[in-house]
């Protein structure tokens, strides 16, 4: 966009804007007065987008480099591990020979931490976190969120929760060790294993100020949308990316509480003496006093929250990718409307689904067939969302930048990923298949790949709305083809490991009969592993390095995107927009409309005398 | 009002956003208690369940957090028609009902103890602790609004805005959430 057209932009928002007296109420920005108020404790929503972002990537780093250490440990069962002591300390038990082994109880709380901390801290925080923050109010021409002081603390719960659980992680005993679902017993009795007692105390504190931040974020992101939209932005008009955070907010509210139930429940079962969960359980030869309780009331609570959650993660990812792709293909986003009723038939459909997660926890086998059917049928929202997104690129004007190709990859893990789900929401194949590496493949492929896919494809793509800087397009798309490749590398042969019936979160298998040839296939995936990490760290070299130095943005809409956070200015204080609100006169993908001068046309631009007509001829 | 103000002028959708904001919460509030009535339903119908008769003092505890709606209730109605003393006086007379009806909760807790029902006994025993003491906790922090609410009515001169309307709305809607859920909790456990 020349600057000139800037101009008109501006002038346009100034003489048809929705005027709200900002400015008789903000002299200027009073909120940026010092570098606390600012950076630190800053009720920007920008900011604590920022905050969120950075967070997360630390937390993901972490996440990652514990899969490195027990893939490692998969991989090389017999190859010593004494380097990692001087890291790992006590955790790597050298021998006589000098040869160093990873203990054992110390691999089951790496798999259960990078299960925690990648599922909740980076998934949902890291990536609802920061795009509800930055793209909600942009998006919506909003100053700012309903409550900006309740964003604040949002933000801060998680901060502390992020404390807590790092904490945990140094704890003499270890963090916990029972498996990121926390199962009890071994998370309700604290003589359980060493990290069940102040491991496990640790992980629900810290849990449990995550699911404040969750629900203090959710309640201000459904308000600010159902509440403060601009002139002119009804529903119909909103971007698919704000109908996707906004049900992903209400999936938040409604599923995290009961989590929360679960909790007091283990709470009491492990402060107080109650038998919640507990029942006729013996520890080290002796009979605990608990009688009565159900491991399996658990499982439905924690899975009454576990299901929506994947979709609390996969939600926001679908959301961006569909921004993403139709920006870069410069076409309309194909079936909007379509687009938005999955949505929210994915999110109903998510609260029905949940104990197909425990088909072989006892459950009675009949009602087992009632989640079957509907696990199956959330294949149908997700279906019309993979089509429409491959009808969107069908014949568009593709632009292959680093965010389209992460969109790009997304549509591919989805689709990968989603089809050995219908094997798994299957019953009868889920007595060969549950809990094994099968699983592992499923999950990691369509929530955690195609998650993180979405989540760079949004990076990529807002970092110049961020930051005011571009991200290097080189070191983005070689990101983006090792970790495709890699991440296929390392999770595709996983699933003939499963079909075998390897089970998941096994220390070693060499020494088992029935599993010991595939010692070369997990050497091979663990070096994809290694490699696809290390891409990784290229990403967050291209983060941080380009903050400070990447291209600068000149323009204020380099992509020439519809949606209204490319109207404000490249560094645009707290209010986002100087003078009036921008007035929305159509939707949001007005993509290489026929008859416009340019391949977009933004929101904010009244309709031509030939549109009015055609609008009125339907 | 510098924290807040910036929502003050934002484009007006019929409700109020922290009144919406407020209806969001209670919902979550409604899903967290849907939760642990359900599990106390599937534990029950497993079987090995302690039967009991609740004690008479949690039918008196009900009767004045009832009343006590009725009292905020027309505390609000007097602040709305004018009626400064009317209004004054049952804030803190709602106040007094709502710390009594914690109270109440206690000893009706001792009760149950006296009978021989302990929280590390039976979980369905155990169920009844803690879904009463879960709703005890919001009726503490609906005191804490209420607290708020009587500190302003008595050290702000009275005076009709919309603002402080919207502010009382908010804790009266709160009020009478946490009356309800425990009318709902009561018959559930009576019933049960």
């Amino acid at each position: 966009m020349s600057s000139s057209q800037q101009q008109e932009t501006d002038v346009l928002i100034n003489e048809q804007g929705y005027d709200d007296h900002f400015h008789e109420h903000h002299h200027g920005d009073k909120y940026q007065s010092n570098f606390i108020t600012h950076y630190i404790f800053s009720q920007d929503h920008k900011i604590i987008a920022r905050q969120f972002l950075v967070t997360g990537i630390f937390w993901a780093i972490i996440g990652a480099s514990m899969s490195i250490i027990f893939r490692l440990q998969l991989g090389f069962p017999d190859d010593s591990m004494a380097w990692l002591k001087p890291i790992l300390g006590k955790w790597i038990t050298i021998n006589d020979a000098g040869h160093g082994a990873l203990n054992p109880e110390f691999y089951y709380a790496l798999v259960t931490m990078h299960g925690t901390i990648i599922v909740f801290f980076v998934l949902t925080a890291g990536l609802s976190g920061t795009f509800a923050n930055l793209l909600i109010p942009y998006q919506l021409g909003a100053r700012d969120m309903a409550s900006p002081f309740l964003n604040m603390l949002s933000y801060w719960f998680f901060f502390l929760a992020s404390v807590v659980m790092f904490i945990s992680l140094f704890l003499s005993t270890g963090p916990f060790a029972g498996g990121w679902t926390a199962y009890p017993p071994l998370s309700a009795l604290p003589e359980a294993s060493s990290g069940s007692g102040a491991g496990m105390t640790l992980w629900l504190v810290s849990l449990t100020f995550f699911v404040v931040s969750v629900l203090l974020g959710g309640i201000n992101y459904v308000t600010t949308v159902l509440n403060l939209r601009t002139k002119g932005m009804n529903l119909w008009r909103m971007p698919l990316t704000v109908w996707a955070l906004l049900v992903t907010a209400i999936l938040g509210i409604l599923s995290f509480p009961v989590l929360v139930s679960g909790f007091f429940l283990l709470i009491f079962d492990r402060g107080m003496g109650t038998s919640f969960y507990l029942s006729e359980i013996f520890v080290n030869g002796a009979a605990m006093q608990n009688v009565g309780g159900s491991p399996i009331l658990y499982q439905h609570l924690f899975w009454f929250l576990g299901h929506p959650e994947v979709y609390i993660i996969i939600l926001p990812a679908m959301g961006l990718t569909s921004e993403v792709l139709s920006v870069h293909a410069r076409k309309p986003i194909f079936g909007y409307k379509a687009m938005v009723y999955s949505i929210l038939a994915i999110g109903f459909l998510s609260f029905i689904v949940w104990a197909h997660h425990m088909f072989m926890s006892g459950v009675n086998p009949f009602i087992s067939n009632f989640f079957v059917v509907f696990t199956l049928i959330i294949a149908v929202p997700s279906a019309v969302k993979v089509f429409n997104w491959i009808s969107t690129l069908y014949k568009g004007n593709i632009r292959f930048t680093s965010a389209m190709l992460f969109a790009i990859g997304f549509v591919s893990m989805f689709i990968s990923g989603g089809l050995t789900g219908i094997f798994l929401g299957n019953s009868a194949i889920d007595i060969q298949l549950h809990d094994t590496y099968f699983v592992v493949a499923h999950f990691h492929i369509v929530m955690g790949i195609a998650a993180f896919f979405g989540m760079f494809a949004g990076v990529y793509h807002w970092f110049p709305r961020m930051y005011g800087r571009f991200m290097n397009e080189t070191l983005g798309r070689i990101h983006f083809w090792m970790t495709i490749v890699g991440a296929y590398a390392i999770f595709w042969p996983m699933h003939y490991m499963g079909m075998a019936g390897v089970p998941r979160r096994y220390y070693r298998f060499d020494t088992f009969d029935a599993f010991g040839h595939f010692g070369g296939l997990n050497e091979f995936i663990t070096i994809a592993a290694i490699i696809t990490f290390s891409a990784q760290l290229l990403f967050v070299f291209n983060f941080f390095y380009s903050i400070w130095y990447g291209k600068k943005m000149t323009t204020k809409n380099p992509w020439g995107a519809t949606t209204l956070e490319w109207t404000t200015p490249i560094k645009a204080g707290h209010g986002n927009w100087p003078g009036k609100l921008p007035t929305v006169h159509r939707w949001a993908y007005d993509y290489s409309k026929e008859g416009a001068d340019k391949d977009f046309i933004q929101q904010h631009l009244p309709l031509t005398d030939k549109e009015k007509a055609e609008e009125a001829n339907h | 009002m510098s924290n807040s103000g910036i929502i003050e002028h934002k484009v007006k959708r019929g409700i109020h956003p922290p009144l919406f904001a407020l209806w969001a919460a209670m919902a979550s509030i409604v899903m967290m208690f849907g939760s642990l009535t359900s599990a106390y339903i599937v534990r029950q119908a497993a079987g090995n369940w302690l039967e009991f008769r609740m004690p008479d003092i949690f039918f008196y505890s009900t009767i004045t957090i009832l009343i006590s709606s009725v009292t905020l209730h027309t505390s609000y109605w007097a602040f709305r028609n004018g009626r400064k003393n009317l209004y004054r006086l049952f804030l803190p007379v709602t106040l007094i009902l709502g710390i009594a009806f914690v109270v109440m909760q206690y000893q009706g807790w001792q009760a149950l103890y006296d009978i021989g029902v302990a929280l590390d006994g039976n979980p369905g025993g155990s169920f009844f602790y803690l879904i009463s003491g879960v709703h005890a906790a919001h009726v503490v922090g609906g005191l804490f609004a209420l607290i708020v609410a009587a500190i302003y009515a008595f050290t702000l001169p009275y005076n009709y805005t919309e603002k402080r309307r919207r502010r009382f709305q908010l804790v009266l809607h709160y009020w009478h959430f946490v009356d309800i859920l425990w009318v709902y909790l009561f018959l559930f456990l009576l019933i049960q």
